[in-house]
Formats: C-alpha cells, structure tokens, sequence
C-alpha cells in the first residue's frame, strides 16, 4: 500500500518539466560540491599563483582567476560546498525543532501552544537576513555559528507549515477514534497525524534551502559568515566588486553558481507541491 | 465586533513587541557576554580588577540580568537609544536621519516593484501557458533567486564603467538638500529592491488574474460588449487586487531586510548600513537600539496591512 503510495507521487514529479529540470541543476551543485569535498578540483581553492593572476577563462582555469591566481572554478565549488553545507545543516535543524513544537504545540494545546506561537510571531517581526546578522554577530563566524543563526530565523516557518495542518486533522473522526480505542499520544501523533502534514513541509524544506542558501550567502558578502581566504560565493562576489570592471569572470561564475542552484531549488520546490498535491495533478 | 478586532489586535502587538524586546536583549547582550572583553578585546587583560569593575558600573553590567533589561528597556522608551561613540552623537539622533533614508528606499523600491510585478503578472496571464507566459515566469524565478548583491554589483560595475555614471559615488543628498540628486541616487538601489518585490508580486498577480477571468461576472461583461481592455483593467484587475495589496505589504517588511545589503553597496546612510558599522565597530547599544527599531517598524507595517486589508475586503469580518 505504501509502496504503491510512493510510487504514484514520485511518477508525477518526474511528469513536470520544472521538477525535472530542477532536479538536474540541484545534483549538478550536489556532485561539484562533492567533488571539492573529496579534494578533486582542479586546482587547490586556497593556492596562490601570481604569475598567472587576473587571467581569463581557459584551459588550465576554467572559470579564470582572481587577482592572487586563484583558480575560480576550485573556488566557486568549494564555496558551492560551503553554501550547500550551511543550508543542509540549517533547513535540518528548523525542519526538527520547527515540525517538533508545531506539531507539539498544535496537538496539546494550551499554554505550550500559546508560548510557541508567541515564539513564532517574536521571529517573524524580524527581516530575514537582519535577524541572522544579529545572531551571528553574537555567535561568531563558523560554519556551525552561521547555520544556527539561519535555523532559528526558518524554524517559525515550519511551525506555521506543521501547526495548521495538525489543528484540521486532530479534530477528524479518525483521529478521535484511535483516542478512544486508548493510543497514546506520541503514537498518534507518529503514527496517525505525521503522515497527513508531511506534504507542506517537505515542499517547504525545498524552498527553505533557497532561502538559506541567499541568506548564507548575503552574510558572508557583508563579511559576516566565512572569513578570508576560505572561499564562499558571497565573498568571492564581494571581493569580485573592484575587479569586476577588467575581470568579469570574477563576478559572474559565483553570482551564476548561486543563481543556477537558488533556482533549481525553488523549482523542486514547485514540482513536489504539485505532485504531492492530488489537487493539481494533471493541471 | 470590530472594534473588538482591534483591541486584540493592539494587544497581541504589545505582546509580540514585549517578546521582541527580551528576544533583542538576550541575543545582543546575554549571549556575546562581557562588553568589556567584547569591545576592548585583549586589552581587557592590561586592566586592573578596579578598573574593570568600575567599568562594568560604567556599562550598568554589574547588575543582575533583570536589572539590566529593565534599566535598557525604560531609557530605550524614554528616546535615549544610546551613544554613539565614534561619531560622537545619541543614537536617536543617528537614527532620525538613517530612518528617513531607510523608509524612502522601501517606498520607491515598494512602488517600482508593484509596477513592474502586476505589468508581469497580466502580461504573464494574458494566455496561460504561452510563450509569454513563460517569459513572463521566467523572470519572476529570476527576480526569487538572483540575489540582491549580486544585481547590486553588477549594475554598479556596468554603469560606472560603461557608462561613467555613478551618483552614489558623491556624497549622499537628502531630497530636501537636492532632489534630482536624490532620485538619482535611490533610482538603481530602488530598482534593486524593486526587482526583489517584482516577483512574489508578479506571482501573485497571475494566479488571481487567472481566477478572476473564468468568474461569471467577467463572462457578462463581455456579454454585455465592453470592450476587452476595460474588462481587464476594470473588472479583473480590481477583483484581483485584494490578494495583490496583501502581498505587497508583506514584501515592504521584508524589503526592510535587503535595504541593509543594497544601503551598503550603494553607500546609503540608511538604519542598514547604521546596524553594519555598528557591528564592525563594536558598538552594541547602536545595534541593539537599531534592530529593536528595526522590528518595530516591521511590526508595524504587518499591523498597518493587516488593518488595510481587513478595510479593503468587506467580506472579512
């Protein structure tokens, strides 16, 4: 039954052109960034070659270099890795903690539920990019620092996407049911409630990565996320401003990098909610 | 009934701001510790211990933490946001001017961007799932996942260089000191935030424009011989505009958000770029103030659209 489930809504992603597409340049990203994970690029990301800096795309660097020689093609897939990093770790944090209290909150009630509404609505008074800069300001510059300051700004928005949906299903027949036939609650909750919210959220961690991904990548262009000489999009784009005007491939490969994946995203995004939607299929 | 509405309304806000004060205190002074140590690094270690504690009487951090809160929060509310230390003014003075430029910034960018959202989305909706349909997709993705810095960047690397034009370049002028001058340095900055809106707005614009078409009352206009320019703009786009208004309000919040990214690129002495040289600066009572003073207006513009919207669509009770 499951099985057949599972099937069915994997057949209609694969039906939209956009998922599809999506999808390509989504593992596109994911593969170059294990690529320079495993240490195969081309060239050492860090790796200063004097002689041949500022030059263009050719042979030896295929995306050019910058003003010290470094090899932009290592460079933007070791920042691809950064980026992909800090929004897999992120998303999975605000995904857990984000689906656990709304879930939580949405089912018992009460005070707990208040509190975690009033949480939410405190997160949600802050502009995105603003409320992380703060965080990090306080927290520091790591990779981890970044991704729990980007974690706590998305987690309201998994609260929201879990909540709703938890407080139509509790009041259904069938849920009142298995509370009389005795089941405890974490069992229902698991077992009974879960699977009928897991749509809207699993569309929303597509789209959470975008986000977290523009986000990490705007604080390390305000100097805020990785530091010098470690190589993240947001930098090279940063450090790519004074040159851009004689080294254009400077600027463009990273602002491309992040374009190319920020759109893959959102388009795995689109594509799940319409597979997983029964509403919208064949629409 | 109403007026009820209102009443909760205003209290939830009061709440929601009261959260938002402990949420500011807790994440700007309890978490990065010592303001000694933070701001005078390792110099903190050549201090004796009276010196340090007098400081710490100096700074109010020798007082528990409830203490403190109270102590920031009530001069925070009597309009003393702090001192600036490297340009030597209040805070509150800092922020009037900064204010100004921020909330300039979001209504040129807010306008550009509904303008050029709901031409995109009826351009878009015109003939769904025609070519232009797909341009007009397109760039709505386009404008979601290209980020402001980068189009910040690269405007301001091809204007000044193929162009030589750069007005940001000069020393900023404040629309009472020189107009054109002004428009001509909020234009692109403007354009930016403009495109950032342009999509979700655009989004928005197609699908309600999609739904309002196949309505009856657009099938009797037509019926009736009016003539297909007035039945869009007059009947479908006004009974679209509910969902296009709520929209928009809620991008000028977020466009508050890329006002601190597009402020610095383009040299802007907006609340932005205050939080940024503050930060670089250590100075943390300006970054505590300004964020506080940042959520404020957010909640604010949320409270206003929320009210705006409730006034527009009379079926909301």
């Amino acid at each position: 039954m499951t099985q057949q489930k599972e099937r069915t809504w994997v057949h209609y992603y694969f039906q939209s052109a956009s998922g599809v597409i999506g999808l390509i340049l989504v593992a596109v990203m994911v593969i170059l960034s294990f690529i320079s994970f495993f240490g195969l690029a081309p060239n050492n990301p860090l790796e200063q070659n004097p002689v041949d800096a500022l030059s263009g795309p050719n042979a030896t660097y295929w995306f050019g270099t910058d003003q010290f020689g470094r090899d932009i093609f290592s460079r933007s897939i070791d920042g691809m890795r950064r980026s992909l990093s800090v929004a897999l770790l992120s998303v999975s944090l605000a995904t857990f903690f984000g689906v656990f209290l709304g879930v939580v909150g949405g089912f018992l009630g009460k005070w707990f539920d208040s509190l975690v509404v009033r949480f939410s609505d405190v997160i949600f008074s802050f502009p995105a990019i603003l409320l992380a800069l703060a965080i990090v300001n306080s927290l520091g510059n790591s990779w981890i620092d970044t991704s729990i300051a980007i974690a706590i700004v998305y987690t309201p928005i998994f609260i929201r996407v879990s909540r709703g949906p938890v407080l139509t299903v509790k009041e259904m027949d069938y849920i009142k049911s298995v509370r009389v036939l005795g089941f405890s609650s974490p069992r229902i909750l698991l077992k009974h409630v879960m699977p009928n919210v897991l749509a809207p959220i699993v569309v929303q961690v597509a789209l959470s990565l975008s986000w977290a991904i523009l986000t990490e990548s705007g604080l390390s262009f305000l100097g805020l996320g990785t530091q010098p000489p470690d190589a993240s999009l947001g930098l090279m784009v940063a450090e790519a401003q004074p040159l851009a005007a004689f080294a254009w491939w400077a600027l463009a490969f990273p602002s491309i990098f992040i374009t190319v994946v920020v759109v893959g995203l959102n388009l795995v995004g689109d594509g799940l909610r319409d597979a997983l939607d029964p509403a919208r299929r064949n629409s | 009934m109403q007026r009820f509405f209102i009443l909760n309304r205003l209290l939830s806000v009061l709440t929601t701001l009261f959260g938002i004060s402990i949420f500011v205190f807790i994440v700007l002074r309890v978490i990065p510790g010592d303001t000694i140590t933070s701001s005078l690094g390792i110099e903190t270690g050549a201090l004796s211990p009276e010196q340090i504690e007098s400081l710490k009487r100096y700074y109010g951090i020798d007082q528990p933490l409830i203490g403190q809160y109270f102590s920031w929060i009530s001069s925070f509310l009597r309009g003393d946001l702090g001192f600036s230390y490297s340009t030597g003014t209040p805070v509150l003075q800092l922020t009037k001017s900064a204010l100004l430029v921020t909330l300039e910034l979001a209504l040129i960018g807010t306008v550009l961007g509904v303008f050029i959202g709901i031409s995109i989305g009826m351009f878009s909706a015109r003939k769904p799932g025609s070519l232009r349909d797909f341009a007009g997709q397109f760039f709505g993705l386009l404008a979601l996942a290209v980020p402001g810095f980068v189009l910040s960047t690269t405007i301001v690397t091809v204007m000044a260089n193929q162009f030589q034009y750069f007005p940001n370049g000069y020393e900023y002028m404040s629309p009472t000191e020189d107009l054109w001058m002004n428009f001509q340095q909020m234009l692109f900055p403007g354009l930016v935030l403009g495109i950032a809106v342009a999509a979700p707005v655009m989004r928005t614009t197609r699908s309600a424009l999609l739904e309002t078409v196949d309505k009856d009352f657009i099938r009797t206009a037509y019926g009736k011989g009016v003539k297909p320019r007035i039945v869009r703009l007059k009947h479908v786009l006004r009974n679209s505009l509910i969902p296009i208004v709520t929209m928009t309000g809620i991008q000028f919040g977020y466009l508050l958000g890329g006002a601190v990214i597009v402020e610095k690129i383009f040299s802007l002495p907006g609340m932005g770029r205050q939080i940024l040289d503050a930060i670089n600066k250590r100075e943390y009572a300006t970054v505590q103030s300004s964020i506080m003073i940042f959520a404020i207006m957010f909640v604010a513009i949320n409270l206003i659209t929320d009210l705006v919207y409730r006034k527009v669509d009379p079926r909301i009770k």
